[in-house]
């Protein structure tokens, strides 16, 4: 055997475990993918967008649940000076040995009163608040159980009746796109013909980068994936804002049951991608981003957040230790501006003086001639 | 006899006659018909809803045409209206048709303010009008009637009820003009939905008060239709101006891929029916509702905010002449005692002002003496120095003269004194 295949690891096969030369490491993702379905994953998924937009519905067709059985809709006059809330469900789900827990914040009442100055205060608090749960669990001295509740997508709902996006929006977006993952979606698809979709996303990701909104981008895949799943992510990168339907109901098409929408002129299924995007949310949502999402959010939001945290602690403590402390922490800073005019006056007179002195040598030089 | 006489005519009651033949006064609703139809017709919409949701779509659909309109941005700071006017001709019946957009709304972030512009509009039509009335030379005949007919408000299509914006807006328009609310981009919910958003929509309008316009069930020709048109309010709408091939004939549909919907198919959307209740049936009623209620409910108010009054304490009938009269009087009267006033005010002001004037020209004076003074003072300072100055130069120069003529001798003495020497040494 030469030198180079010494080192080569290898896929474990049966017969190389004979194989001297093969060490074993080969089986860490094997061993990873135990201990992980052991562990179980957690997600946080916040909605957001106003009242009648379809996301408790969307959210039931992502999971295939019935998560919001008993709600109170509010009606019209009561929403007049609605401020908005959060509530969170979660719910345990299983497939195939791996566990997920699933929380779901929802936010009644965004966008519904007359006057909606800043009714994103809440949403922005509630994930700061949970970003500083994290912080202090962090830096706490058992760290055996932290619980996870950050959260790790903001799925915001713009709807489709308009001509692109609307200031609040625009507004709600740019507050929120420093703190989560923010998935623009378009809401209610069904009401728009393909070619309608077409300008509408086109529109929605001029006035996206027009306005400086940073989105969740997906990471581009490595050169060496094969051609079609380049294809696939490429389709999927070029789809964005989606525009999804939702359906809490189960219709009957051409024999098969599916999840669908029934209008006097034809059958909107859920699932079909000629028909919406859910199937390509749900793909990048749950089958392939989720991970990705999460580690956007503990790599980048949250270490923002956290670098702030400890920017602000700092300068909170250098500030109170200037006026308290005797002994200064920095070193003397520029001396006292009336002390510096004195110096200067004394050098003045002191070099004036040697002139006159030089002037005096020179005349009783000359008188001593 | 004669007081008998107008007794009896006064309280006579009228009789029918009969007719022995034809006279031929049945011919004057024709007469009627053709006077209004070479006057021609006048009929104005307003149309309110949030950007985009098929406002203009939805009257080139009603009207079979399109009108030019550009598309609306989201970023307007407030609400604007866009009045436009069209003469459209149908089998030689003239009729002008304005047609106003509501811009901007619910796009603002605090909507609070939104419905101002709209309320505005319609009481400056309105007042227009009350103007045109009043004139002393008038000419309602050619008077272009721009008041609002028909206000038609576009509801979104949630599913679950009305917008809080819906609400607050309807009832500041309610008493105001005719509301005919629909329900826009109606081919985004099914059929139960709907129905339950329709009942859910008209429950939530009739427990707030909100007054929309019913079609009118007295006249037997209409009664029926219109009845069970009432029952279908608030339509559910959907505009298009593309011709589809559906079947073998091209209609009017949006093309979606799992089928077509049809713009004048009764199954699909309420379209056909808005149509006739809005222009083949009651437009006639629509206007003379806006202008026997709405108008004469503005006029009213307008009025008495003006103090006119139609009885008097004494439950006399005042003459509107005699009040106008006695009311510009006092008008008049008001308006001396704010000129004079106003005068008394300036002539004050310009009093202080001038006294102002006078202390700042004496301080200025003063400031002025002071200064010339204190350079006097520095002059004469100065000479003084001067001449110390010259003094000293001339001791000094003496001096110098003293020294040099002394050096002068003591270098002769010193330089003789070696000459003599040498002459010494030479003897």
């Amino acid at each position: 055997m030469t030198a180079n295949t010494r080192y080569r690891s290898r896929v474990l096969r049966s017969d190389d475990v004979e194989e001297k030369e093969y060490v074993g490491f080969a089986t860490l993702p094997n061993q990873v993918h135990r201990k992980s379905v052991k562990k179980g994953f957690d997600f946080t998924l916040l909605v957001a967008g106003e009242s009648g937009l379809g996301k408790s519905t969307l959210v039931n067709s992502l999971f295939l649940t019935d998560l919001h059985k008993d709600r109170k809709l509010l009606n019209a006059e009561e929403r007049i000076s609605q401020t908005v809330e959060i509530t969170k469900h979660t719910v345990d789900i299983e497939e195939k040995g791996v566990k997920l827990k699933l929380t779901i914040v929802d936010t009644p009442g965004f966008g519904d009163a007359v006057n909606n100055t800043e009714c994103w205060r809440t949403i922005e608090g509630y994930i700061d608040h949970q970003f500083e749960q994290y912080f202090r669990d962090e830096s706490g001295l058992n760290r055996k159980n932290i619980q996870d509740n950050r959260v790790h997508c903001c799925l915001y709902f713009i709807p489709p009746f308009g001509h692109g996006l609307r200031p609040v929006d625009i507004e709600f977006m740019k507050a929120l796109q420093e703190k989560v993952n923010v998935v623009p979606l378009i809401s209610k698809a069904d009401c728009l013909t393909p070619g309608e979709i077409k300008k509408l996303k086109e529109r929605l990701r001029e006035e996206i980068e027009k306005h400086g909104i940073k989105i969740y981008q997906f990471p581009d895949c490595d050169s060496d994936e094969d051609e079609e799943f380049k294809q696939k992510d490429k389709e999927l990168k070029e789809s964005t804002p989606f525009a999804v339907i939702g359906s809490n109901a189960v219709v009957e098409v051409k024999g098969q049951r599916v999840r669908g929408r029934l209008y006097p002129w034809g059958i909107v299924e859920v699932e079909n991608q000629a028909h919406c995007d859910f199937v390509k949310l749900r793909t990048m949502l749950i089958r392939t981003h989720m991970n990705d999402l999460k580690e956007v959010t503990c790599d980048v939001h949250y270490e923002n957040y956290r670098a702030q945290c400890i920017q602000t602690m700092t300068s909170k403590v250098n500030a109170e230790n200037r006026v308290e402390s005797p002994i200064p922490l920095f070193p003397m800073p520029t001396p006292d501006a009336d002390t510096e005019k004195l110096i200067k006056m004394k050098d003045e007179e002191l070099r004036r003086m040697q002139q006159m002195l030089q002037k005096m040598q020179q005349q009783m030089h000359e008188q001593d001639l | 006899m004669a007081t008998t006489e107008i007794d009896i005519f006064a309280n006579e009651e009228k009789r029918s006659l009969e007719l022995a033949g034809h006279v031929g006064f049945d011919s004057l609703p024709d007469q009627l018909v053709s006077k209004a139809v070479s006057q021609g017709f006048c009929f104005n919409i307003l149309c309110v809803g949030e950007t985009g949701i098929g406002k203009s779509t939805l009257i080139n659909t009603l009207f079979n045409t399109t009108f030019e309109s550009d598309e609306a941005s989201h970023y307007l700071q407030d609400v604007h209206l866009r009045p436009k006017t069209y003469d459209l001709q149908e089998s030689n019946v003239n009729l002008k048709l304005t047609i106003v957009d509501t811009v901007g709304f619910g796009d603002q972030i605090n909507k609070e303010e939104s419905y101002k512009p709209i309320v505005d509009y319609i009481d400056t039509q309105f007042e227009n009008f009350l103007q045109e009335e009043m004139k002393i030379k008038r000419s309602l005949h050619n008077y272009h009637d721009s008041r609002i007919h028909i206000c038609l408000y576009f509801i979104a299509p949630t599913g679950h009820s009305l917008k809080s914006l819906d609400l607050v807006t309807m009832k500041k328009l309610d008493s105001k003009v005719n509301i005919i609310p629909v329900i826009a981009k109606a081919d985004t919910i099914s059929k139960s939905e709907l129905h339950k958003f329709k009942i859910k929509i008209m429950s939530e309008l009739v427990s707030n008060g909100v007054q929309i316009y019913q079609f009118p069930t007295e006249d037997e020709a209409v009664t029926e239709i219109n009845s069970t048109m009432n029952a279908h309010l608030p339509f559910a709408v959907i505009g298009s101006v593309e011709q589809v091939k559906v079947g073998n004939k091209m209609v009017r549909a949006r093309l979606y891929p799992w089928g077509s919907v049809q713009v004048e198919n009764e199954s699909h959307c309420d379209f056909v029916k808005l149509r006739e209740m809005l222009l083949r049936v009651n437009i006639e009623d629509l206007r003379e509702q806006t202008h026997a209620r709405h108008y004469e409910l503005y006029r009213r108010c307008k009025l008495e905010e003006m103090g006119f009054k139609d009885t008097d304490p004494d439950s006399q009938p005042f003459s509107l002449q005699q009040t106008y009269e006695t009311k510009r009087k006092e008008f008049l009267v008001e308006l001396q005692r704010k000129e004079e006033e106003m005068r008394q005010m300036f002539v004050n002001k310009v009093k202080e002002t001038e006294v102002e004037l006078k202390e700042k020209e004496r301080e200025l004076h003063e400031r002025f003496e002071q200064l010339k003074r204190m350079h006097h003072d520095e002059k004469r300072n100065l000479e003084e120095k001067r001449r110390e100055l010259e003094e000293e130069m001339n001791s000094f120069n003496r001096r110098k003269v003293a020294a040099e003529t002394l050096m002068g001798q003591a270098l002769q003495s010193c330089s003789q004194q070696p000459f003599k020497k040498d002459k010494d040494k030479k003897n």
